[in-house]
């Protein structure tokens, strides 16, 4: 093993401290659990929200239920077709069973809040308006009328045609 | 008096174990933050009224925009581009010529404002068809809703000296009675098929 051995006469590299490595990442750690928040659902669609310059953001996440709709994922399209889909929570869903899903987030609310119930709905661009307004429809007629219409926020829009 | 040493505790593999949660957070969590257009839906009306309220507005005061399968946009029976819809939203609800085919304006009592001529009946209607492109519709919302903040913006400018979204609550509510003109969303109407 004397092949390894430093002769003793040159300065060896000193030890590099890592006793503040956990610090560091320690307050990293910290950092992304305060920005971060947890993701609620597992996508199953492919959903490119709209650019806006007027959004408004969503305050308190808690009163927000999810309404995603745009075409299933490319490994999913075999199965479901290339048709834009609803997806509530992990499943893909109709147009009939949002009723039954609004009054479900409902009841998983405080009495209090259920008065701030909003809808937001994640919706891909190039979605036709037709879905979009069968889910609108079924919404008021689940009386959930806070909606909010999901986008990436920009100073200027650039996509316009 | 001899103190008893306490034997240190071994941190090598804090490091590890910190390394370890903060990849599962990284994982688990989004960063994105929500935004949105904020939107009320009317509720669904009663089948004996239904029409009534439609009516009694008149032509004047109605900004029709509308919206077909192919994303063109109709604005009062003139085709225009989408960059020109903002100009002539804030145009409607400002009309600040008094123009006979823009909205009446008629005397009311405001807080904060007092007695000021506003176009109380003022509404913008929007209408898409089945075929309209999601994407083009809520730009279009997005001018509509950019229109009018601009205006109360810069009414919100004008009296206080502060913009619109740093008022008080009460300032607020009288500057959407100021400028109102709400957005409505009509039913669409399946004008071209898709």
């Amino acid at each position: 093993m004397s092949k390894f051995k430093r002769s003793t006469g040159k300065a060896g590299v000193g030890k590099i401290n890592t006793a503040s490595l956990p610090d560091i990442v320690f307050m990293l750690l910290f950092f992304f659990m305060t920005v971060t928040v947890m993701r609620e659902v597992e996508l199953k669609i492919q959903v490119t929200v709209p650019e806006a310059t007027q959004g408004k953001k969503l305050e308190k996440k808690s009163l927000a239920s999810f309404i995603y709709i745009g075409k299933p994922l490319p490994n999913l399209q075999a199965t479901f077709g290339s048709e834009p889909k609803i997806q509530l929570n992990d499943a893909f869903k109709e147009v009939a069973d949002i009723q039954d899903f609004i009054a479900q987030e409902r009841e998983t609310m405080d009495e209090a809040d259920q008065a701030k119930m909003l809808v937001s709905l994640k919706i891909d661009e190039e979605t036709r308006m037709q879905i979009v307004s069968e889910v609108k429809y079924a919404l008021r007629r689940a009386n959930a009328l806070k909606i909010m219409y999901a986008n990436r926020p920009v100073d200027e829009i650039t996509s316009l045609n | 008096m001899a103190r008893r040493d306490v034997p240190d505790i071994n941190a090598g593999s804090m490091a590890d174990i910190a390394f370890l949660l903060l990849i599962f957070f990284l994982v688990t969590t989004t960063m994105d933050s929500d935004t949105g257009l904020m939107r009320k839906l009317p509720p669904i009306p009663d089948p004996g009224q239904e029409q009534e309220d439609d009516q009694q507005i008149h032509e004047r005061n109605i900004l029709v925009v509308k919206v077909n399968k192919d994303n063109m946009l109709l604005v009062e029976d003139e085709l225009i581009q989408i960059g020109e819809l903002r100009d002539i939203t804030k145009e409607f609800i400002l009309n600040p010529d008094d123009a006979e085919d823009m909205p009446e304006k008629i005397e009311k009592n405001i807080p904060f404002f007092g007695l000021v001529r506003v176009a109380k009946q003022a509404v913008i209607s929007l209408q898409n068809d089945y075929g309209t492109t999601y994407g083009v519709y809520i730009a279009v919302q997005n001018e509509l809703l950019a229109a009018r903040n601009e205006v109360r913006n810069e009414l919100a400018m004008q009296r206080w000296g502060i913009p619109y979204d740093d008022l008080n609550e009460d300032q607020i509510a009288a500057v959407d009675e100021y400028y109102n003109a709400p957005i409505s969303e009509a039913e669409p109407k399946r004008i071209g098929g898709d």
